[in-house]
C-alpha cells in the first residue's frame, strides 16, 4: 500500500531529471565499490605490496604510496570509513536537528524559548575552529570520534529550518483538524508533521553529509586524526607529509582528493535536485517545458493558418 | 477515559433538558499581543458570549472579520483555552477537571469543518488515512473488513461515489468541494453529535455550494447540532433556525433566523443586511467598503462601551460607557442596544 504512490513519486522525481540521475548513479557507484573493497582490490590496504611511489600502471591501477601501499586498494578501503563517518554524523545531526526543530516548533512557548537559545550557542560557536581545538584537545582521533564530534556540533542550523517549517505547518488546518480528533502529540508530530517535511529533512542530511566528508578529511589532513587508520583523509595526510607532488607522485595526493570531489559532488546533485522540489521558488524546469509546449503549439496554429 | 459509573453519576444530575446541548455561557478569550515589550497587553477576541446548539438544529453565527466567531468554536473543541466562561456539552462542563472529559471523548461528540479545503486535509495523506485514523481512535471495536466498510459507507453518504476510487486519493487528486465532502465525512465517522463548521461553503465555487448546504441538511434532520459560522447571511437564513450576530467579540442580536433577517433591531445587523448584495451587483465578503475600518475597535479587557459606538448611526453618550443589557423584542429574538430604549 505504501510503496505504490512511493514509487510513482521516484519516476515523477527522476524522469528527466539528469542531475539527479547523475547524482545517484555517483552515489551507488562509490558506495558500492567501497563496499566491496576487498573482492575488488587484490591488496590488502596496509601491505607492503611494491616500492614505494610506483606509478600506475597494469599491476597497480593508481600507483603506490611512499611506503609501498597500494593506493587503488587503500581508496576502496579509505572509502569505507570515510562514508561511514560522513553518513553517521550526518544521522547524528539529523536526528537531533528534527527532535529540537520539530519539538520548539511544535510545543511552542517556553520548550520553544529553551530549545532556541540551546541552539543559537550552538550555531554562534565558530565550528571548524571547534572542532579542531576539540580534536586537538582529545589527541589524534578515531574516526568515530570524529564523527561524533561533527554530528553533535553541526545540527543547529537545521534545527532553525524545520522549526519555521514545522511552525507554518503547525497552524494548517489538517493540524487543527488531527487535534480536534483526538490524536496523540506523538502522532501529530510523526504522522501528520514529519512527512511534510521530508524533503527539507533529507536535503538537510544530505548538505550535512558532504560538510562531514569534508570536514572529516580536513581534521585528518590537519593530523588530527589516528593516521594508522586508512580513511581519505589520512591518505591525503601521508600523501602531504610525504611531499607526494614535489617528487613528482601526484597520484598519491589526487587519488583520495578525487575521490572526496566525485563523491560529494554526487551528493550535491541529488541535493539540487531535491531543493527544487522543497524550494518551490527553484522550479522553473517545469515552466519552461510548459512554455516551449505552448511556443510550438502556437507555432503549429500560426502554419496551419 | 471516563469510566461508565462516573459518567452515570455525573448524568444523574443533569436535566433532561440539557441532554443533547452544547452550551457556552459568558465566555470570555484573551489573546496575548505579542508588541508589549514590557507589560503584557491582551485583547479581548470574545467578550461574554452565550449560545446554545441543540441536537438536530443549527445556530448560525454571523459578523465581519475579525468578530472573534471562529475563536468561540474553537475554544469549544479545546484548540483555545477559555478566559473565563463555561462551555458545556449536555450539561456537563467540559473544562471542568472533575467532569473528566478527555479530549478523545469532547472529539467523538464535538467535530469541526474548516474554511479551507486545501488546508483541511494532509496533502501526504490519502484520502483513506483521513478517514482511518477517526475510526481506530473512536471506535476501536471495529476490525479489519468492518472499518472498511464503515468508511466506504461514510464516503457514499457525504456523496462520493465511486468510494472505493475516491480513499486511495490524494487530496489533491480532488475537487475544492469534494475535499469539503471529505472534511464532512471525517467529522461523520466519529458519530459527532455536534459539527462546528467555519465557513464551510466560503472558498467554494458558487455552483457547488448548495451541494454542502443541503448535504449539511440533511445530517442536520438526522439529528446532528451545528454551529454554522459565515459572512453570509443569505445561507444562514437557508440553514439555520437561529442566527447570532457578533461584533468584536461581542454578541449583539441573536434569535430565531427569519425574526433576525426580516427584522433586525440592531443597526450593525441592519447595515449587514443592508450590505447583501442584491442579484447581478458585485459580490462583496465584508461590508467594509461603505465605513471604514479603521473604525473597528482593538478590543481589550479595560475596554467598556458598545464596540460598535463608533459606526453606529445612532449612537448617544451611554453607548460609550456600558454594554447595554438583553431587549427582548419578540418571543425569540434578542438585542443588546441602548437606541431600543428610546
Ligand atoms: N491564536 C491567536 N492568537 C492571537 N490572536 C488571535 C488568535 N486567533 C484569533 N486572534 C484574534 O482574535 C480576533 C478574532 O479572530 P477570529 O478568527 O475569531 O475572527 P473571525 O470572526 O473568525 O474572523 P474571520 O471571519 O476572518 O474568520 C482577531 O482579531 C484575531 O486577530
Ligand atoms: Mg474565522
Amino acid at each position: 500500500m505504501f510503496s505504490h504512490p512511493f514509487i510513482k513519486f521516484l519516476g515523477r522525481f527522476y524522469r528527466g531529471n539528469t542531475a539527479a540521475i547523475l547524482g545517484s548513479v555517483i552515489i551507488a557507484t562509490v558506495i558500492f565499490m567501497s563496499a566491496c573493497a576487498s573482492v575488488i582490490a587484490d591488496n590488502e590496504p596496509n601491505k607492503r605490496v611494491a616500492r614505494g611511489h610506483q606509478p600506475p600502471s597494469a599491476e597497480l591501477l593508481l600507483g603506490s604510496t611512499r611506503s609501498g601501499k597500494d593506493v587503488f586498494s587503500q581508496v576502496l578501503h579509505g572509502g569505507q570509513i570515510s562514508l561511514l563517518v560522513a553518513f553517521s554524523a550526518s544521522a547524528i545531526t539529523t536526528l537531533i536537528a528534527v527532535a529540537v526543530g520539530i519539538s520548539a516548533g511544535y510545543f511552542g512557548g517556553r520548550i520553544d524559548e529553551f530549545l532556541m537559545s540551546l541552539t543559537n550557542v550552538v550555531l554562534v560557536f565558530p565550528q571548524l575552529p571547534l572542532l579542531i581545538i576539540l580534536a586537538a584537545f582529545l589527541g589524534q582521533v578515531g574516526p568515530l570520534v570524529i564523527a561524533l564530534i561533527i554530528g553533535l556540533s553541526s545540527w543547529a542550523w537545521g534545527a532553525r529550518v524545520i522549526r519555521s517549517q514545522t511552525m507554518a505547518i503547525r497552524n494548517k488546518e489538517f493540524i487543527l483538524a488531527a487535534e480536534v480528533m483526538g490524536e496523540s502529540k506523538w502522532r501529530i508530530i510523526f504522522v501528520e508533521i514529519l512527512p511534510n517535511l521530508i524533503s527539507i529533512v533529507v536535503g538537510g542530511a544530505m548538505g550535512t553529509c558532504i560538510y562531514a566528508l569534508m570536514a572529516e578529511a580536513g581534521l585528518e589532513f590537519l593530523g588530527l586524526g589516528d593516521p594508522t587508520i586508512v580513511t581519505w583523509g589520512t591518505m591525503l595526510f601521508w600523501a602531504q607529509s610525504n611531499s607526494a607532488f614535489v617528487v613528482g607522485a601526484w597520484w598519491d595526493m589526487v587519488v583520495p582528493g578525487a575521490a572526496i570531489a566525485i563523491f560529494g559532488g554526487g551528493l550535491a546533485l541529488l541535493n539540487m535536485s531535491i531543493d527544487q522540489i522543497s524550494n518551490p521558488k527553484l522550479k522553473t524546469g517545469g515552466y519552461i517545458k510548459t512554455w516551449r509546449r505552448m511556443k510550438v503549439e502556437v507555432e503549429a496554429k500560426r502554419a496551419a493558418l | 477515559m471516563v469510566s461508565s459509573n462516573q459518567l452515570m453519576a455525573n448524568v444523574a444530575d443533569i436535566t433532561n433538558e440539557q441532554m443533547g446541548t452544547l452550551e457556552v455561557e459568558n465566555l470570555v478569550v484573551d489573546f496575548a499581543l505579542d508588541s508589549a515589550l514590557f507589560k503584557r497587553q491582551y485583547m479581548r477576541a470574545v467578550n461574554s458570549v452565550s449560545l446554545t446548539i441543540k441536537a438536530g438544529e443549527a445556530l448560525a453565527i454571523v459578523g465581519e472579520s475579525g468578530s472573534g466567531k471562529s475563536t468561540c468554536a474553537r475554544a469549544l473543541t479545546r484548540l483555545y483555552k477559555p478566559t473565563d466562561g463555561v462551555l458545556r456539552l449536555n450539561g456537563q462542563d467540559i473544562n471542568c477537571p472533575e467532569n473528566q472529559i478527555s479530549q478523545a471523548h469532547l472529539a467523538k461528540q464535538i467535530q469541526m469543518i474548516f474554511q479551507d479545503p486545501f488546508g483541511s486535509l494532509n496533502p501526504v495523506h490519502t484520502i483513506r488515512h483521513h478517514l482511518y485514523r477517526p475510526i481506530r481512535i473512536h471506535l476501536p471495536r471495529l476490525e479489519g473488513n468492518e472499518i472498511e466498510d464503515y468508511m466506504l459507507a461514510t464516503l457514499e453518504r457525504v456523496g462520493l461515489s465511486p468510494a472505493k476510487q475516491t480513499a486511495d486519493k490524494f487530496p489533491h487528486e480532488l475537487s475544492g468541494g469534494q475535499r469539503q465532502r471529505v472534511a464532512i465525512a471525517r467529522a461523520l465517522t466519529t458519530g459527532a453529535k455536534f459539527i462546528l463548521a467555519d465557513e464551510p461553503i466560503s472558498m467554494l465555487d458558487v455552483s457547488i455550494r448548495l451541494g454542502i448546504l443541503n448535504l449539511m441538511t440533511d445530517m442536520k434532520d438526522e439529528g446532528i447540532g451545528f454551529l454554522y459560522i459565515t459572512h453570509d447571511i443569505a445561507t444562514a437564513r437557508y440553514f439555520a433556525e437561529r442566527t447570532g450576530v457578533m461584533y468584536v467579540g461581542h454578541m449583539v442580536e441573536w434569535g430565531e433566523s427569519d425574526s433576525v433577517t426580516q427584522t433586525p433591531h440592531h443597526p450593525y445587523t441592519q447595515l449587514l443586511i443592508s450590505a447583501v448584495p442584491e442579484v447581478g451587483r458585485k459580490r462583496e465578503n465584508s461590508i467594509s467598503k461603505d465605513h471604514s475600518k479603521s473604525q473597528i475597535p482593538l478590543w481589550k479587557p479595560e475596554s467598556k462601551g458598545c464596540p460598535f459606538a463608533g459606526r453606529c448611526p445612532k449612537v448617544s453618550n451611554v453607548c460609550h460607557e456600558r454594554m447595554p443589557d438583553v431587549t427582548q423584542v419578540a418571543e425569540d429574538h434578542f438585542v443588546r442596544c441602548f437606541a431600543l430604549y428610546k
